[in-house]
């Protein structure tokens, strides 16, 4: 349902979502955001190119990490949405809560800027 | 028109429901955009039975009947004799709260509620409907 790969680059972690996230598995994004922070990456970029759909279940692993993440300051900017998973996004109003971009470079450079 | 799917309770099987509501709507021809935000309602309302009524449970099955009464309408039900999960009668936590006590469930409600115009839920013959009204 769901295959997660993540790389680094330019000092970021670059966790790559592909296919879809729903309360099957949802856990999958869980574990890779905690793997993320658990090795100390202070900028997590979320390439969500190849995602496809994605449910509450998942909405709800971002939201999550809000809290942690801005006391361990790190800078987490998800990019590449299509438009039917931005939907998703809109209809919460969670862009207010999350950082999001276009593309990967204004994702490292929002991270960048953030993290200075 | 009427559509009908029987599936058991494994979150597993959310995948197929997504996969039946999307066909039978651009069947009839509702546009892209209403069909991913029908698809995700329904994942969503399935998901909840599945987990809060079943307890994922594989050997119990769910019943989701798709009518397409007039122009403009569909109703989904969801038909099943588990016990009545009313998202009526849950509050929609504050998105403050939901980050602050790290919270990932209430969301799937928040969606439900903005995407259809009517949720109720009815008793008939000893089975829980849960029905959902969208006009498109």
């Amino acid at each position: 349902m769901v295959s997660i790969k993540r790389l680094q680059e330019a000092g970021a972690d670059i966790i790559a979502v592909i296919g879809e996230i729903d309360a099957s598995s949802s856990i999958e994004l869980d574990l890779a955001i905690a793997k993320s922070v658990g090795e100390g990456f202070k900028k997590i970029l979320v390439d969500c190119h190849a995602l496809e759909y994605i449910s509450s279940a998942g909405l709800g692993v971002f939201m999550s990490y809000i809290e942690e993440l801005r006391e361990k300051r790190i800078q987490m900017v998800l990019f590449g949405l299509k438009e039917k998973v931005a939907n998703t996004f809109d209809i919460l109003g969670l862009a207010d809560l999350l950082h999001i971009r276009e593309n990967k470079s204004e994702a490292l450079k929002l991270a960048n800027e953030l993290s200075v | 028109m009427s559509y009908r799917y029987n599936i058991g309770c494994s979150l597993a099987n959310l995948k197929g429901i997504r996969d039946f509501v999307r066909k039978t709507l651009i069947e009839n021809n509702v546009p892209e955009i209403q069909v991913s935000s029908i698809v995700l309602a329904l994942d969503e309302m399935c998901s909840n039975v599945m987990i809060h009524a079943h307890h994922c449970n594989p050997e119990d099955s769910i019943e989701l009947n798709i009518d397409h009464p007039q122009a403009h309408m569909f109703i989904f039900e969801i038909i099943d004799d588990g016990s009545i999960f009313d998202i009526n009668k849950f509050d929609e936590p504050s998105m403050d709260s939901l980050v602050h006590d790290k919270r990932k469930g209430g969301l799937g409600i928040r969606l439900v509620k903005s995407i259809m115009d009517k949720v109720e839920y009815v008793n008939e013959e000893g089975k829980n409907i849960c029905r959902l009204t969208k006009k498109i």
